[in-house]
């Protein structure tokens, strides 16, 4: 089995990511992580799927994903021409004594500390999933109370877009 | 349909026949077209922007998508509706007396018509009773539109009275489903529901329309364009695809053309009968495609499969090449795959993609309506045959003429000295003759009926295939019989599956749908009985039904026949069997019901068992082909 990150623009309608998340439990395929948002248009939503599944299952669950009225297109983001990021928010145990190093390893992963009581800290960061999972071996030691993270949000490198040619679509079927 | 932009379905006439010469739906064109079968002319004319309420919406809407037949049953969230469906002139509506009734008979129009089958129903149960026959035609991709009334929009969401969230649950089983709110959408959403329902690979769409829409007033306009920026199916197929595929068939020494049910949705059946022709290779049809090709065609070797005959199942055995036209390598047609047709190389042809490599890998996949695929083939096939010569095909026919001869299909009477099931059947289709209808049940007497009925045109055999749906026979039988009202329609039925939807039989004798219903009736859930004959040590567990000779007869099916105002007629000898058949055919002006009961200990053979090779096909019981050990 191996990773893919797919790129699904849907038409931003309610019921649609049932639709997908659907197809995916129903044909047996494990999905890894899944986020949802808008885009630059506000008919279309964009879906990141994050799937462990063989090449021949992957083409078929392309071609399922296609097959559902609301998805105008399908794009598998490669790790190494797009750029992959999640956000993490953690709270970690943090008192006068062991504060300051908690800062030190927020600095190091270039994240930020978002809240402060006196007995914990929130740090949000943002990254890979590799960076993300150092993060949360680093801060460990000190005392993990809670962990919310993100499914994975990728987009490819350079300056094509694939929603460019979606849009038209949708533009000529209006 | 390559573009972005969709025309809506223009009123009147298969959307898919005129939506390419016809460049715009103008409001104009909204008259219904429909013939006065329904009684009555043509609706009037709806202008633009008219102002009515939603059920009205619905009403014209139908009709301007050329429906001319609703199946279906009122109740309280679709009542609305109901009420302008009375007014209408344009359309048909035939009370059913069970959704799931109405479900069927939609898709026997269907299937008769080539045109969209339309059922309707009430929120909650009536909803969900549509399930079965949906779930049917997404299998067997049979263009269905369901409309559905649901609960008022500010009550969805709190367990209302007959609420049930049928778009959820049909979101598995339909090409695709729609809950309408605003009653502005509703034409919109009715257009695409056809479009997407009859274009493409077809299959049925749900339109769930809250009541609040219907009693809401609105404003009616027949849509320009249809919106669908993600629905764009291929129709053309590539054109290096269809010269590699060419160019195996006319160089491969044992090609088989393995047909399948899209041959029969595409309308196919003149290219195909051409291809065969031109290839001079066999074909085999699939259960989904009885009728595609001739039965009575020289190169034809009759069905694949679980229960196929031995020259098809074999072929496909010994295939260096098998080019699949619409078929989908379905597990009852491959056995174990992983050892189906180990030498061949596979073309695959399907308009849906997904169908491609799904279950076996294709060497030359093809995405096309069939009809293009095959009709793009011919030239190309022509092309290498001129260039190349012929393939020499002869070693292959002789293999294929001596299985022939010594496998054909064919039955033993039963030593009970009750009647032969297979020579009911058999009989049936020779005096009905290959311009009726058949359509069947679920089970041994479908598989008969498969076997020992000659097809000689596309869309004469009907039955549930995906699903395997029992009850399908007499619900659909009468729509079929409602959408081709000069066709003589068979409903070839086990008393099993009769006993789940025979309440049709009370819509058929009111509306003057004279079909035909022949119970082949061993008085057990016969294909059922046979695999614990054959795999449980003849123990029989709730299988018996005491419906046939020598039990209670309950119910006693020509009682139950005359019950519901139809002829009942009952045949216990084979010395009698002709007779019935011909009086059952005399009977025009009611519906018919013969129970003919049949020994239960017949058998459908040959048979593959479930999950092992085609390799292991029976003949009869315990009796396999000697394959050539050489090949």
């Amino acid at each position: 089995m191996s990773r893919h990150t797919l790129s699904v623009l849907v038409e931003n309608k309610p019921g649609v990511l049932t639709r997908v998340a659907g197809l995916f439990a129903r044909r047996s395929f494990n999905i890894h992580s899944l986020a949802v948002g808008p885009t630059e248009h506000e008919e279309i939503s964009r879906i990141t799927v994050v799937v462990d599944v063989d090449a021949l299952p992957l083409e078929q669950v392309t071609k399922q994903l296609n097959k559902l009225i609301n998805v105008i297109k399908i794009v598998e983001l490669e790790p190494e021409a797009s750029v992959q990021r999640e956000l993490l928010l953690v709270k970690v145990r943090a008192d006068a004594a062991t504060r300051t190093h908690v800062l030190e390893i927020v600095q190091l992963f270039r994240a930020h500390v978002v809240d402060v009581v006196p007995d914990a800290v929130v740090v949000e960061a943002t990254g890979s999933p590799g960076k993300l999972d150092a993060l949360l071996a680093a801060l460990e030691p000190y005392g993990i109370r809670e962990i919310v993270q993100s499914g994975t949000v990728a987009i490819g490198r350079g300056s094509r877009s694939i929603t460019d040619r979606a849009l038209e679509r949708v533009a000529r079927s209006a | 349909m390559a573009q972005g932009t969709h025309q809506a379905p223009p009123s009147g006439r298969p959307a898919a026949e005129t939506a390419r010469q016809q460049p715009a739906v103008t409001p104009a064109d909204v008259r219904p077209v429909a013939p006065g079968r329904a009684g009555g002319g043509p609706a009037p004319v709806v202008a633009a922007g008219t102002p009515m309420s939603g059920a009205e919406s619905i009403v014209r809407s139908l009709e301007a998508a050329g429906t001319e037949v609703v199946f279906g049953i009122p109740g309280g969230a679709i009542l609305p509706t109901y009420d302008p469906l009375m007014d209408s002139s344009a359309l048909r509506h035939i009370l059913v007396r069970h959704e799931q009734g109405a479900g069927h008979a939609a898709s026997g129009y269907a299937y008769a018509t080539g045109r969209v089958g339309v059922c309707m129903a009430t929120s909650g149960p009536g909803a969900t009773n549509l399930v079965t026959p949906i779930a049917d035609a997404n299998m067997d991709s049979v263009p269905l539109v369901a409309i559905t009334g649901q609960v008022g929009a500010s009550m969805i969401g709190t367990d209302a009275f007959q609420e049930a969230d049928i778009v959820g649950i049909t979101l598995p089983i339909t090409k695709h489903n729609f809950l309408v709110t605003n009653p502005d959408e509703i034409p919109r959403v009715i257009a695409q529901a056809f479009h997407i329902a009859s274009t493409g690979r077809p299959g049925p769409v749900l339109v769930d329309i809250a009541k609040s829409a219907m009693q809401t007033q609105t404003t009616f306009s027949w849509p320009q364009s249809l919106e669908l920026p993600g629905y764009h199916p291929v129709t053309k197929p590539h054109a290096k695809q269809i010269r590699e595929a060419a160019r195996l068939l006319a160089t491969a020494r044992r090609p088989v053309l393995y047909v399948g049910g899209g041959a029969i949705r595409s309308g196919a059946a003149d290219e195909l009968r051409r291809l065969v022709d031109l290839s001079g290779a066999p074909a085999v049809t699939t259960l989904m495609a009885r009728g595609a090709l001739p039965d009575s065609h020289p190169q034809h070797l009759g069905m694949p499969g679980m229960h196929g005959t031995v020259p098809a199942v074999a072929a496909l055995q010994k295939a260096d090449l098998i080019v699949a036209l619409g078929a989908r390598f379905d597990d009852r047609v491959t056995g174990k795959l992983s050892s189906f047709a180990p030498l061949a190389t596979i073309v695959h042809a399907d308009i849906d993609p997904a169908e491609i490599g799904k279950n076996r890998r294709a060497d030359v996949p093809i995405v096309g309506d069939l009809r293009e695929v095959i009709a793009d083939l011919l030239p190309e096939l022509a092309r290498e045959h001129a260039q190349h010569g012929k393939p020499d095909l002869e070693a292959w026919w002789r293999q294929i003429d001596d299985w022939r001869e010594t496998f054909p299909l064919g039955y033993t009477d039963p030593d009970d000295g009750h009647l032969a099931p297979q020579r009911v059947i058999q009989r049936l289709g020779e005096i009905a003759g290959p311009e009726a209808i058949y359509v069947a049940g679920v089970g041994q007497h479908q598989m008969w009926a498969a076997q020992f009925i000659r097809y000689e045109r596309p869309s004469s055999w009907l039955n549930s295939g995906g699903l395997g749906t029992m009850g399908y026979a007499v619900p659909a039988a009468m729509g079929a019989k409602v959408g081709d009202p000069d066709r003589t329609v068979w409903a070839i039925d086990g008393d099993g599956c009769f006993q789940m939807t025979n309440q049709e039989l009370a819509t058929c004798a009111i509306n003057e749908i004279p079909i035909k219903v022949a119970v082949v009736n061993n008085s057990s859930l016969g294909m059922v009985r046979q695999w614990q004959t054959l795999f449980y040590e003849s123990r029989y567990s709730n299988t018996d039904l005491h419906t046939g000779h020598g039990t209670a007869r309950i119910p006693d099916f020509v009682k139950l026949a005359d019950a519901y105002g139809c002829v009942g007629l009952r045949c216990e000898s084979p010395a009698d069997v002709d007779a019935t058949i011909k009086r059952a055919m005399e009977i025009d002006d009611q519906p018919v019901v013969v129970d003919f009961t049949v020994s239960r200990d017949a058998m459908v053979w040959p048979m593959v068992a479930a999950g092992v090779s085609n390799d292991e096909i029976q003949y009869a019981r315990g009796i396999s082909p000697a394959w050539d050990r050489e090949e």
